[in-house]
């Protein structure tokens, strides 16, 4: 698996995660909302984290959910989770 | 902008399913006739969607403990177990299931919610971690978040992906708590446990099985999958409810560990709320000795299950992965799900039909509870129900 640390490199990977869920087709930047832009569910999300998972290999703890609104909040806290790992 | 605000997409989705001309959420039983019937709605009802596994809610030995408990000691403790709510039954109750268990101890709570509430928001600090199965029921993932500590789930039944995270976590894997299910509640799938326990003996982790649906359901004394998969010595702490196969309501956990005790001193669910009942307390009593002397009764159960399930698959219905008394019949939309469930009510069956997000995945599921107390008739009855649906 290719390692990814930089911040700009998680968003880019986050991108094309979301882009599927998209079917809006916001515009995504990392001012989009998951929820209030994108319109993702719980499950969804449950999803997404699975998914981002397994490309980042890390784990997410749930705890970080309330902190996470927009994709910046998310692609800060994998830059953090990853930097952990 | 209002309060109720928030609950507008809730509302319409209520609305959506009135208009479809069912109410699945709100089923009122006019009359329990027994264990597995009753009157709903004016008609005739075989109940198959209760958890009443046993079908002990109707037993003589139990309603007659019940009786005297109430006549002796009232209705109510009025109290909580800190303060004045234990009574000399609380404490009999607590003693009867450690043996039952072969433990050291155990607590009972007032509700297997409660259990779950109390003992992993007390359990888990700040500095520990849980890995919950992604399908653990809605009071695992409530204790978890009422607590401190990290919380990661695994994909559902995947043990290689629960090692993985183990490894990921390194040091701080003996701080891990493993958090399973022995039956699942929405699919009645059974957690791979004998695997699971060789990972947290791997990874000197910690291991709580919540075995709310397969108590009286699975072992050879009935103790449920820690005892079917030969690990009760691997499993450190057992969760589980008196609201299924003992016909009450209550929850226990017990553990071999000594520091069990002084979980009641610390954790809220179980100091800030009143105990059960004495009456609740007897019947259960009484119900865990008929599942303790009664082997019988988990044999019909399993004849009942391999029945009502052979059928359903038989028939061409999507059923969940393996027969257990949690039968779940997975429909592709939530407009077919619904459609059945009416039929099957039409027919005088009653069974849980189960939505997204709480089915798992997409799908809509209709979940059958089958009971040692269904008549053959009465199986034969469900399935003919839903063989009927076109």
């Amino acid at each position: 698996m290719q390692e990814i640390k930089s911040y700009s490199e998680i968003l880019s990977e986050l991108y094309v995660i979301l882009s599927p869920y998209n079917t809006k087709k916001r515009t995504l930047d990392e001012e989009t909302e998951l929820v209030a832009d994108i319109g993702l569910d719980s499950l969804q999300v449950m999803q997404i984290l699975l998914e981002v998972e397994d490309r980042f290999d890390i784990s997410i703890p749930l705890n970080i959910i309330p902190d996470v609104r927009t994709v910046k909040d998310f692609a800060s806290q994998l830059e953090r989770l990853i930097a952990k790992s | 902008m209002s309060l109720f605000d928030k609950f507008r997409n809730l509302a319409k989705a209520r609305e959506a399913l009135l208009e479809s001309g069912c109410d699945p959420f709100s089923v009122v039983l006019d009359e329990v006739l027994s264990s597995t019937e009753g009157i709903i709605g004016g008609r005739r009802t075989i109940l198959a969607g209760t958890n009443n596994y046993l079908g002990l809610t109707f037993h003589q030995d139990c309603i007659d403990a019940a009786g005297v408990a109430l006549a002796k000691e009232g209705t109510g403790t009025t109290g909580s177990r800190m303060a004045n709510g234990t009574f000399s039954g609380h404490v009999a109750l607590e003693r009867e299931i450690a043996e039952f268990y072969q433990v050291r101890s155990s607590i009972v709570f007032s509700t297997g919610y409660l259990a779950n509430l109390g003992m992993l928001s007390t359990l888990a600090g700040s500095d520990d971690v849980i890995l919950l199965d992604a399908d653990c029921h809605a009071s695992i993932y409530d204790g978890c978040r009422m607590g401190d500590a990290e919380v990661i789930r695994f994909r559902h039944n995947n043990s290689s992906d629960l090692e993985k995270r183990m490894r990921r976590l390194g040091d701080r894997a003996t701080r891990t708590i493993i958090l399973v299910e022995g039956i699942y509640s929405m699919l009645g799938d059974r957690a791979p446990l004998k695997e699971i326990a060789e990972i947290k003996k791997k990874y000197n982790a910690f291991l709580v099985v919540d075995e709310a649906h397969s108590l009286g359901v699975l072992g050879q004394n009935g103790r449920g999958l820690a005892e079917e998969a030969g690990v009760e010595d691997s499993v450190d702490l057992i969760v589980g409810t008196f609201s299924k196969s003992l016909g009450a309501t209550g929850g226990f956990c017990v553990s071999n560990h000594r520091e069990l005790d002084m979980i009641r001193f610390a954790s809220r669910p179980y100091i800030f709320t009143a105990s059960p009942s004495p009456s609740v307390i007897a019947s259960t009593r009484a119900a865990l000795q008929i599942l303790k002397t009664q082997p019988a009764l988990r044999k019909k159960l399993w004849k009942n299950v391999e029945h009502l399930y052979k059928r359903l698959q038989r028939a061409g219905f999507k059923v969940g992965p393996e027969p257990s008394p949690v039968v779940a019949t997975l429909l592709d939309t939530k407009e077919e799900g619904i459609r059945l469930w009416k039929e099957l009510m039409d027919n005088g069956v009653y069974v849980n039909l189960v939505l997204p997000p709480a089915a798992p995945g997409e799908a809509c599921l209709l979940r059958c509870s089958v009971s040692a107390g269904h008549s053959e008739e009465q199986i034969e009855s469900i399935c003919l129900a839903f063989e009927s649906f076109k």
